[in-house]
Parts: C-alpha cells; sequence; structure tokens
C-alpha cells in the first residue's frame, strides 16, 4: 500500500494526543477512586479507550487509500442505518423497501463513489431510492401511516448513507497539486469534526454554565459550544498542511463544517429525545451508537466536499 | 442418531461447533443484539429463563447473548414435532443447541415432558423456554401461557426463573419473510421468580406473565409503530 505522504504525521499527533488523553484519565481514576466511583470519570476512560479502536480503524482505512475508506464508510453506513430504521414507526408491509435500502442503496452509493460516478452518486438517494422505496411500500397495500413510515426511512438513508458517503466521496476528488493525497482530506474532516465534539465536552465539564438547548440535548452549554467551535478552528487552523487550503480557508472551512456539525448534533438529539432514547445505540463502549459519534458529520460532510470541490476541484 | 462411527461423531460435533459460531456471528451481524441484566446476574446455577416468542430466531438470539460459559449448560426447550423434520433442523435443535425435545401431543407421548426438563435441571442444564407454547403471531405482545412452566416448577420448586424479553426480533422478521432486516434487538433479563409453597397455577402463570410484560413496558421502543 502507498500511503499518502503527510498521513503518518496525522497519525502520530492523534496518537501522542490519545496517550497524553488516557494517562490524564487514569490519574482521575487514581485520584478519585479514594472518594467515591465518580462515574464522569469512568465514563470518560471509556470514552477515550473506544477512542483507540476509532482511531486504530480509521488509520487503518486511511492507510489502505481510497477503497479503505469506502469500505469502512460502507460498512459504518450500513450499522447507522440499521440504528436509525431500530427508531423509526416502520412496518412490516415495508420489509422489502427497508432490504433494499440495506442491501441495494449502500453498496450502490458506495460502488457509485468507488467509480467515481458524480453524476449519480449525488442523485441516488434523494431521486431513485426517494422514488423506489415508497414504491415497494405501496406494493403491499397498506395505507397506515404511509407518509411518517416512508419518510422516516427515507431520512434515514439521507443521514446514515447519503451524507456520511460525502465523507468517502472527498478521496475522489481531482485537486490540482494534490494528486495521491485524497484521503489526507478524510483525515483532516474527521480531525476537526471529532475535535470540535471532544473539545465542546471538555470545555463544556470545565466551564459550562448555561445551557444552550436544555429540551434537545441537557449536556451542551453555550461556553462549550463557542469556546469548542473556536479551539476547533484554530486546530483546522494549524493542520491545514495536511489540506489544498491555505491556513486562512482552513480556517473557515473549519468553522462552516464544525458549526454544521454542532447543529447536526442537536438535530439528531432532537430525533432521540422524540423517541425517549439517550443513545443510538451502544456498540462503542462510553460513547453509545455509531450515529452519536457521527451526528457532527451528517450535515458537515456534504458541505464540506461541495466547498472543496467548487473551490478547489472545479 | 448414535449409530455412527467414532470419526464421524467427531465430524458431526466439529460442524455443531462451527455452526455455533456461525449462528453467534450472524446474530451480531443482523441484530448487534445486546443482553441487559437488570436486576439479575449471569450464574452457572441451573435456571429457567422464560421468554416471548415471537420467532424462530429467538433461541439463537438468547443463546447468542449468554456469556459463552452459559451457552453450553443452557438447553432450549423445543417441539419435537417441528424441529425434527427434516435433517438440517434435526442437526441444528440436536447438535448445535442441544435441546431438550418435547413431543406437544400429550395422548401419543410416551414420556412426560415437565420430567425431561426436570431431569435437564438435574444435570446441571439451564433451559430456556418459551411459556406461550408456541410461536406469537398475532398483534398481541403475549399470548397466555400454558401450564408448563407452572408444571416444572411444581416439579422443581426451588429453580429460579428469570424473565427475558426479546425485543424487536419481530420486526426482523415479520412473519411470512426470509430475508432479516438488520435492526437492533436486546434482550433483557429481569428479577429471578420461584413458586411461593401456597401459589396456584393462575396465579403463578399471572405473575410470571406480569414480569415478562414489565419488562417490555421499560424496553420497548414504547408501543407506537406495528401495534398502533
Amino acid at each position: 500500500m502507498n500511503a499518502a505522504p503527510g498521513l503518518s504525521g496525522l497519525i502520530a499527533t492523534v496518537t501522542s494526543v490519545l496517550i497524553v488523553a488516557t494517562v490524564i484519565g487514569r490519574v482521575l481514576a487514581v485520584r478519585s477512586a479514594s472518594k467515591t466511583g465518580n462515574s464522569t470519570i469512568q465514563n470518560l476512560n471509556a470514552r477515550i479507550d473506544a477512542w483507540w479502536i476509532m482511531v486504530t480503524f480509521g488509520g487503518l482505512a486511511l492507510a489502505f487509500g481510497k477503497f479503505g475508506v469506502i469500505v469502512l464508510f460502507a460498512v459504518l453506513s450500513f450499522a447507522a442505518l440499521r440504528e436509525f430504521i431500530t427508531l423509526t414507526r416502520v412496518r412490516p408491509e415495508d420489509h422489502w423497501a427497508l432490504l433494499t435500502a440495506f442491501f441495494v442503496a449502500v453498496p450502490l452509493q458506495y460502488y457509485l463513489i468507488a467509480i467515481e460516478w458524480y453524476g449519480l452518486y449525488s442523485i441516488l438517494i434523494p431521486v431513485y431510492a426517494f422514488a423506489v422505496m415508497p414504491m415497494i411500500s405501496v406494493l403491499r397495500a397498506e395505507p397506515k401511516a404511509f407518509l411518517e413510515r416512508t419518510a422516516e426511512a427515507q431520512w434515514g438513508l439521507m443521514i446514515a448513507v447519503y451524507c456520511l458517503s460525502y465523507v468517502a466521496a472527498l478521496a475522489t476528488l481531482p485537486i490540482a497539486g494534490y494528486e495521491g493525497r485524497g484521503v489526507l482530506l478524510i483525515g483532516y474532516l474527521l480531525l476537526i469534526s471529532q475535535a470540535s465534539d471532544v473539545l465542546q465536552y471538555v470545555w463544556g465539564k470545565l466551564l459550562g454554565r448555561t445551557p444552550i438547548a436544555p429540551t434537545l440535548s441537557p449536556a451542551k452549554t453555550v461556553e462549550g459550544c463557542v469556546l469548542g467551535i473556536a479551539s476547533a478552528v484554530a486546530l483546522g487552523t494549524v493542520f491545514s498542511w495536511l489540506t489544498p487550503f491555505e491556513p486562512w480557508q482552513a480556517a473557515v472551512l473549519t468553522l462552516v463544517t464544525t458549526t454544521l456539525g454542532f447543529m447536526g448534533g442537536l438535530v439528531m438529539s432532537a430525533i432521540k429525545r422524540d423517541r425517549g432514547v439517550k443513545d443510538w445505540g451502544s456498540v462503542i463502549p462510553g460513547h453509545g451508537g455509531l450515529l452519536d459519534r457521527l451526528d457532527s458529520l451528517v450535515f458537515g460532510a456534504p458541505v464540506f466536499f461541495h466547498m472543496t470541490r467548487y473551490w478547489w476541484a472545479g | 442418531m448414535g449409530s455412527e462411527s467414532a470419526p464421524m461423531r467427531h465430524l458431526i460435533r466439529l460442524l455443531a461447533a462451527f455452526t455455533a459460531g456461525a449462528v453467534v456471528v450472524l446474530a451480531r451481524l443482523v441484530t448487534a443484539v445486546r443482553a441487559e441484566w437488570r436486576e439479575c446476574e449471569p450464574s452457572l446455577r441451573p435456571r429457567v429463563y422464560f421468554a416471548n416468542h415471537a420467532s424462530h430466531g429467538d433461541f439463537a438470539l438468547l443463546w447468542t447473548v449468554l456469556p459463552a460459559c452459559l451457552r453450553t449448560r443452557t438447553r432450549p426447550v423445543a417441539a419435537a414435532d417441528y424441529w425434527l423434520q427434516g435433517p438440517l433442523r434435526r442437526f441444528l435443535i440436536r447438535q448445535v443447541f442441544g435441546a431438550v425435545l418435547i413431543d406437544r401431543r400429550r395422548d401419543v407421548s410416551r414420556v412426560d415432558p415437565i420430567d425431561l426438563m426436570a431431569r435437564a435441571l438435574d444435570d446441571g442444564a439451564s433451559l430456556m423456554f418459551f411459556p406461550e407454547g408456541t410461536r406469537n403471531r398475532t398483534c398481541a405482545p403475549l399470548l397466555p401461557f400454558k401450564s408448563g412452566l407452572y408444571r416444572l416448577v411444581r416439579a422443581r420448586p426451588a429453580v429460579e426463573c428469570v424473565p427475558v424479553w426479546i425485543d424487536n426480533l419481530n420486526r426482523v422478521l415479520p412473519k411470512g419473510e426470509w430475508l432479516p432486516v438488520p435492526l437492533l434487538c436486546t434482550a433483557t433479563f429481569g428479577a429471578p421468580i420461584t413458586v411461593q409453597p401456597a401459589e396456584s397455577q393462575a396465579a403463578f402463570l399471572e405473575r410470571a406473565r406480569r414480569a415478562l410484560l414489565d419488562l417490555r413496558a421499560r424496553t420497548h421502543l414504547d408501543a407506537r409503530g406495528a401495534e398502533t
């Protein structure tokens, strides 16, 4: 495999941060163990441990290049769609429409990205799946809650497959002077969006006072949000060497992407609150489901892709 | 079976172990099934796990979420008339799941099914039991219980009965479908119950049924969807 130049620097940086975080987490755990078992610190350590696994998978996928990333995100989309559809009101009459979503739409979307057919992968789900899924459902002639069922299934596809697939699609953008380094753009997007989440969490825990949306996401605060996004922008600027962007351009792109990430998190929280669940699933210890980790990418990724495509790959 | 040669028996055992592994992997891939041990810890003591029964996959799912050390000593109670049809079902139910097979036709059966189950408990096995007696193909969350569970605990009054609510499997594979749609499933283990000395059949079965419905009320993503 020919890893993109610069990838080792990114992985080394992230690994160093994780080592520091692990040490801090363990020290906090030892110091709090003398008093009562502190659930925040337990959860913090569970999250850090899970980060090791996520970084390992992400790093391996990036090292395998475009196809590594496509396979990883196809699997993530499949599992995220599973989490989303679990919370919807779909009925047994939608069975074959859902089978189509899982076993046709997901592989086809990523196949189209692999062959770089932008004209089709950018409309496959919003146009074709949008029409085909209700047509399959309607064959069972069950009108009850038809619009809700159809709309929820379509939303699941849009969020878990269409939006997320734009992360993988970044590796296919032809950018002059940036050949063979497309996966670094993915590394960069994952870095800024996940760092923004982590920094919002950390600033919120340290200085958070004012809830920003208590009815949607009680843990989010104004202080955490503003300082988290500001630190993510600083980080995105420092790491602009990974990208084809000038530092100021990287700052703007990071600001837009992480703000959309924050809003994506709120939107996904609203859905969870309505359904009466705290997390989308439980596959990632300490974090919840995959969608709990990916929610900050769902709106950010397509916009980041289109900004890059419009201004750099045009 | 039983007439095979020694190498053949080894081969069958190997195949059964491989199939068991495949069942666990497949169940996890499709449903990411998760055990929630509420008010109940895994234990090596012989127990009766009683669960709702909506799909043939219930065995496999419950079996998958048990810790590996319990899996080998937990035997489903299954209907002989269904599971002994055809070599594949026979292999699955006997070699892979090691089921206690019950003949539901009471008049023609020579052995008392309760006695078979009680002896399995005496041998140190735990049982997976579906007290509805058959798969629930209705819209109701739970069918009325058959008397089997009560007769079993009367035969072995000390045994703990652990309610297990299996959630969502009926959506993964609705009746009449053969291809599963991947959705998250959970198996929630509630507080064990034991029969009281003077408890009547109706009272005990009602208590057991209530225990399962209580678990459902707490785990099911509310009663909207398929039932509204």
